[in-house]
C-alpha cells in the first residue's frame, strides 16, 4: 500500500521561479467599526477628558476597569462609575523586541498591564511603559499615565500616550 | 429521541437596522437576562453548558468564543462557539442534553450586522479563491443565478416572488420585535431596482443587529421549570456541494435533506398535515418558495400558486413566517435561524401578540446559511 496518497515531490526554488507550482493570492478588504455601547463609550470619552474611570457592581462591589455594564462574575448590572487615578502598579511586562511585522528592534517595546489605583485588586488596563531604561522595569513598580495633548485626544486608549514610572512620594 | 429537550426560557435583543447606542456585548447581555428571568434561572448557578453560534468574519474578532463568556453569565463554565446557524447550535445543544452530562443548556445567537463597512467582501471570503473570487462580482449574484434557474425549472411566476415580500413586510407590521414592517405591492417589489436579475432590491433582505438566547433543558427539569415547555421533537442538517460550477441551481437540495432528517428523528410522515405552520429563510424572497417545496410542505413548483392564492397567509392553511420573516426583520447573520425558531417558540406558547395564530401545536423553522452557501438546518418544535 502507498505510504501517501501523492507521490512526494522535493520542490526547489526554481520550481517556483519556472511557474511548476502555482499559487493564489486575495487582500482581504474587511472593515469594521464596533458601536463601543454604554460602558465603552463612558470610558473613552472620560480618556478624553484625560480621566480614568471604572464600574461599580452592586453585588459583589467590585470596581472594575475597563468599565462593564454587567459583572461578569455576579451576572448583575453596573450602574455607578467610579472616578480612578490615572496611577497603578505594574502587574505583569515583557520586553518585546520584535514589532507585530515582525521586524526586530534594539530598543523594546514593554507592554505593561497596570493595576489602577483606586480599581479592585488586580483589575487595570494594558499600555506601553516608557521613559525608563529596560532593564530597570520590575513586577510591582508604581506608574503613571502620561497624556496626550488634549487637543490630539480623540476618545481612544492611545490618549494615554504611554506609562512612566512614578516618582518617589507620588500619590497613592 | 431518547431523553425529552424542551426550550423552557427565550430572550431577544429587539432586531433594528443600527444600534449605535449599544455593543454587541450589551446586545447579548440585555437577551441573556430576559431569556433566564423567563426560565426562572441563574445562569451562575443552574446553567450546565452554554453554546454560541457566530462567524469571527462577521465579528471582525478572531478566536470568538473567547469574547462570549461574561456577557452570558458562562464565566469559568463550560461554553463553545460554532461557526454555523442558530439551529446548527440548536442541534449541538440539543446532543449535549442527549448525552445525559448535562440538563441545562444555554444557546446565543446575535447579529451586529450593521459594524460590518464592507459586507460584500466578507460575504465573498466564502467563495472559492481560486476559481470563483478572482471574477470580482458582488456575491449576491449567487441569488440571482439560482433564482433564474429556479423559476425556469418550475415555471413559477414572477409575481409570487413579489407576494413573499407583501405578505412578510405586511405580517412584519403587526410584530414589534422587527422594523422592516411595509405596506407594499407586488409592483413595488417587481419593479424596484434590479441587484442581480431577476433579482430587485425589494426581493433581498436588508441586514438586520439583535441577539437571541434560548434555555434549553431536560424533560425532568424542564417539567420543573415551565408550564409550557416547547418540545424539540426532531432536527435535521445537511450541506450540498460548494461547487457552483455542478450544484443543483434550481433546488435546495439541503434543505431536502435538512427536512427529512428532522422529519424522521420526529417521527413525522405527512409533514404538511402535521405541522400547523413554518418560519422558512426568505433572505431572498425566491428561497421562501424553494424551501417550501424542498421541505415537502408542498410540491415542487407549487409554492409560487399558493403563496399567490394566500395558502400561506397569516390567515391562510398554513401560514408561512408570521413574524414576517428575514424580509420583515432582517438578515442577522448566524441569528437568522433563531429568529426563525424564535417565533415558533412564541406562537406555540401562544405569546405572538397580534399576529398569533390560532390552534397552533407543530411548527418548524428552516434556516439557509446564505449566499454562497448551500447548507440549512430545520428543527420541528411541539408544545
Ligand atoms: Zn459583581
Amino acid at each position: 500500500m502507498k505510504e501517501h496518497v501523492y507521490d512526494t515531490v522535493y520542490l526547489r526554488g526554481k520550481d517556483f521561479e519556472e511557474g511548476n507550482v502555482l499559487f493564489e493570492t486575495w487582500d482581504p478588504n474587511a472593515r469594521y467599526a464596533w458601536d463601543t455601547g454604554v460602558g465603552m463609550s463612558r470610558f473613552l470619552q472620560e480618556l478624553k477628558a484625560g480621566r480614568l474611570v471604572g464600574a461599580q457592581c452592586s453585588g459583589c462591589c467590585r470596581v472594575m476597569v475597563p468599565p462593564r455594564m454587567f459583572c461578569e462574575h455576579c451576572f448583575l448590572p453596573t450602574d455607578a462609575f467610579v472616578p480612578l487615578q490615572d496611577t497603578g502598579t505594574i502587574v505583569t511586562f515583557s520586553l518585546c523586541y520584535v514589532t507585530w511585522d515582525m521586524i526586530r528592534i534594539k530598543e523594546p517595546q514593554i507592554p505593561i498591564v497596570v493595576a489602577i489605583d483606586g480599581a479592585s485588586p488586580g483589575m487595570g488596563i494594558m499600555h506601553l511603559l516608557g521613559e525608563i531604561e529596560p532593564d530597570a522595569v520590575k513586577i510591582g513598580m508604581r506608574v503613571q499615565a502620561v497624556w496626550k495633548p488634549a487637543e490630539e485626544r480623540t476618545a481612544s486608549i492611545t490618549d494615554i500616550a504611554y506609562f512612566k514610572p512614578l516618582e518617589q512620594g507620588g500619590s497613592q | 429521541m431518547i431523553r425529552q429537550v424542551a426550550i423552557v426560557g427565550v430572550g431577544w435583543s429587539p432586531f433594528r437596522s443600527i444600534t449605535p447606542s449599544i455593543s454587541y456585548k450589551e446586545m447579548m447581555y440585555e437577551a441573556a437576562v430576559q431569556a433566564y428571568r423567563d426560565a426562572g434561572i441563574d445562569p451562575r448557578r443552574d446553567v450546565d453548558s452554554f453554546v454560541t453560534v457566530a462567524e469571527d468574519f462577521c465579528e471582525g474578532t478572531s478566536i470568538f468564543d473567547e469574547y462570549v463568556p461574561d456577557q452570558l453569565g458562562a464565566l469559568h463554565r463550560p461554553m463553545h462557539t460554532i461557526t454555523g446557524d442558530g439551529i446548527h447550535g440548536l442541534a449541538a445543544s440539543v446532543m449535549q442534553i442527549l448525552t445525559g452530562r448535562f440538563d441545562v443548556v444555554v444557546l446565543e445567537g446575535h447579529s451586529k450586522a450593521s459594524n460590518i463597512l464592507t459586507m460584500p467582501y466578507i460575504t465573498a471570503f466564502a467563495m472559492d479563491p481560486v476559481f470563483n473570487r478572482p471574477l470580482a462580482a458582488n456575491p449576491v449574484f449567487i441569488a440571482g443565478m439560482e433564482m433564474q434557474r429556479y423559476l425556469a425549472e418550475t415555471g413559477t411566476p414572477l409575481d409570487a416572488c413579489g407576494q413573499v415580500v407583501v405578505k412578510n413586510r405586511g405580517n412584519a407590521l403587526i410584530n414589534p420585535l422587527v422594523e422592516f414592517g411595509a405596506e407594499l405591492t407586488v409592483d413595488d417589489v417587481l419593479l424596484s431596482e434590479p441587484v442581480a436579475e431577476p433579482l430587485t432590491r425589494l426581493q433581498c433582505a436588508d441586514h438586520a443587529d439583535g441577539a437571541v438566547v434560548m434555555v434549553l433543558a431536560a424533560e425532568e427539569v424542564a417539567k420543573t421549570l415551565t408550564d409550557t415547555p416547547i418540545w424539540v421533537r426532531g432536527i435535521g442538517w445537511a450541506n450540498d456541494t460548494f461547487w457552483m460550477e455542478s450544484r443543483t441551481w434550481g433546488q435546495a437540495g439541503y434543505a431536502y435533506l435538512a427536512g427529512q432528517m428532522a422529519y424522521r428523528t420526529a417521527g413525522i410522515k405527512s409533514p404538511r398535515s402535521e405541522i400547523d405552520f413554518a418560519e422558512i429563510d426568505d433572505v431572498y424572497a425566491y428561497k421562501e418558495l424553494q424551501h417550501l417545496e424542498a421541505l415537502g410542505l408542498c410540491r415542487p413548483g407549487e409554492a409560487g400558486m399558493w403563496t399567490l392564492e394566500g395558502g400561506t397567509d397569516l390567515d391562510g392553511e398554513f401560514p408561512v413566517n408570521p413574524s414576517g420573516g428575514s424580509l420583515g426583520g432582517g438578515h442577522m447573520l448566524d441569528c437568522t435561524g433563531l429568529a426563525r425558531t424564535l417565533e415558533v417558540v412564541l406562537q406555540l406558547r401562544g405569546k405572538a401578540g397580534q399576529r398569533q395564530l390560532e390552534d397552533v401545536e407543530t411548527g418548524l423553522a428552516f434556516c439557509w446559511r446564505g449566499v454562497p452557501t448551500t447548507g440549512g438546518a430545520a428543527v420541528i418544535l411541539s408544545n
